[in-house]
């Protein structure tokens, strides 16, 4: 496995064990997705190969889009996404990757646009504790103290305050493949994905787990 | 059917498999226990209060009874491979989907009458 493929967030569920244990998995909906364009180093300064995943209809794609999908000779898609590859790597415009890539017990990294939050309070957003809610308060909410006074005389930057929180892209790592089906596109993955049901997500291999 | 629902279904058993019992039933239910290699059963005796997840895979059934003087209760998964069999004692007639108010009661107050009961066959 030296790249990873894209799919489709379905949703949670639990399943079984052969042992009777039941484990929480997430539903992935994995390609099938084809290759679209081989970055190489003489071209484009590195390695990489890029996937789309998602057909729609030609009339809803850019005409640009359409002229660089003809070029490859696949359908237009409504994602892109690119995957580093190693410099021999075989894969070339037109081929297709599919669940099959990735085994049971296989350690992924997953990346998914996670939920908007909208504008969010420092006690949403970063965990802080507010104040009572009652008995003469008046502090409830509020993110407190800014910081010293005369001495810095300024507020330091990346101070954790309000403001708009989600919807930005958050890797899980390390995620054990409980179930592949590729012949439904279906991979199981332990445990919970970034972003909403139906959201685009990548599944790459893990950096850091063994597989 | 969605690939969501596809996972669910596989996971479920057959509907002939399915343990056939009610709530208000007092059952035995025969579940398997695994201590790194060996294999026993343990059978959990007592009333069924609450069947809950309807007939999704997900579904429960909460086990309720009444062990030293004290409520003991436990969830069973109805699809779970552990669970055996529910083998059903006595069929209890009731009139409420979840009997959360036994857990208020004790002793006498807290039997249920048996399906079909009538008061000429008291005697």
């Amino acid at each position: 496995m030296d790249h990873g493929i894209l799919g489709k967030k379905i949703g949670m569920t639990r399943v079984f064990t052969d042992d009777g244990r039941w484990i929480d998995v997430t539903v992935l909906e994995a390609g099938p997705c084809k290759v679209v364009q081989r970055k190489t180093t003489d071209r484009d300064g590195y390695e990489a190969i890029q996937v789309g995943f998602g057909e729609i209809k030609e009339s809803r794609a850019k005409k640009p889009q359409l002229g660089h999908f003809a070029s490859a000779g696949v359908p237009p898609t409504r994602d892109l996404r690119e995957f580093r590859v190693p410099k021999d790597s075989e894969l070339k415009a037109g081929d297709e990757i599919t669940a099959e890539i990735f085994q049971v017990g296989d350690r992924v990294d997953i990346s998914g646009t996670t939920k908007g939050k909208g504008f969010a309070g420092a006690m949403k957003r970063h965990g802080f504790k507010g104040g009572p809610g009652g008995h003469g308060s008046h502090f409830h909410r509020a993110p407190g103290s800014m910081g010293q006074s005369a001495d810095p005389a300024k507020v330091y930057k990346n101070k954790k305050l309000p403001g708009h929180m989600g919807h930005t892209k958050v890797t899980v790592q390390n995620l054990e493949v409980v179930t592949v089906d590729a012949s439904k596109n279906l991979l199981l993955i332990r445990g919970s994905v970034p972003g909403a049901n139906g959201g685009l997500i990548t599944v790459n291999k893990s950096i850091k787990g063994a597989s | 059917m969605n690939l969501l629902q596809e996972v669910e279904q596989a996971q479920r058993r057959s509907d002939d498999a399915l343990p056939k019992f009610n709530v208000g039933d007092t059952v035995k239910v025969h579940f398997r226990i695994v201590e790194g290699e060996k294999e026993r059963i343990q059978i959990f005796e007592g009333v069924v209060i609450a069947r809950n997840g309807g007939s999704s895979s997900n579904a429960n059934f909460t086990v309720r009874r009444v062990a030293f003087n004290e409520g003991v209760e436990r969830i069973f998964p109805l699809h779970s491979p552990r669970v055996e069999k529910v083998e059903v004692i006595r069929e209890g007639q009731v009139r409420r989907a979840k009997l959360y108010y036994l857990r208020d009661r004790s002793g006498k107050a807290a039997r249920l009458k048996a399906k079909g009961y009538t008061k000429t066959e008291k005697s």
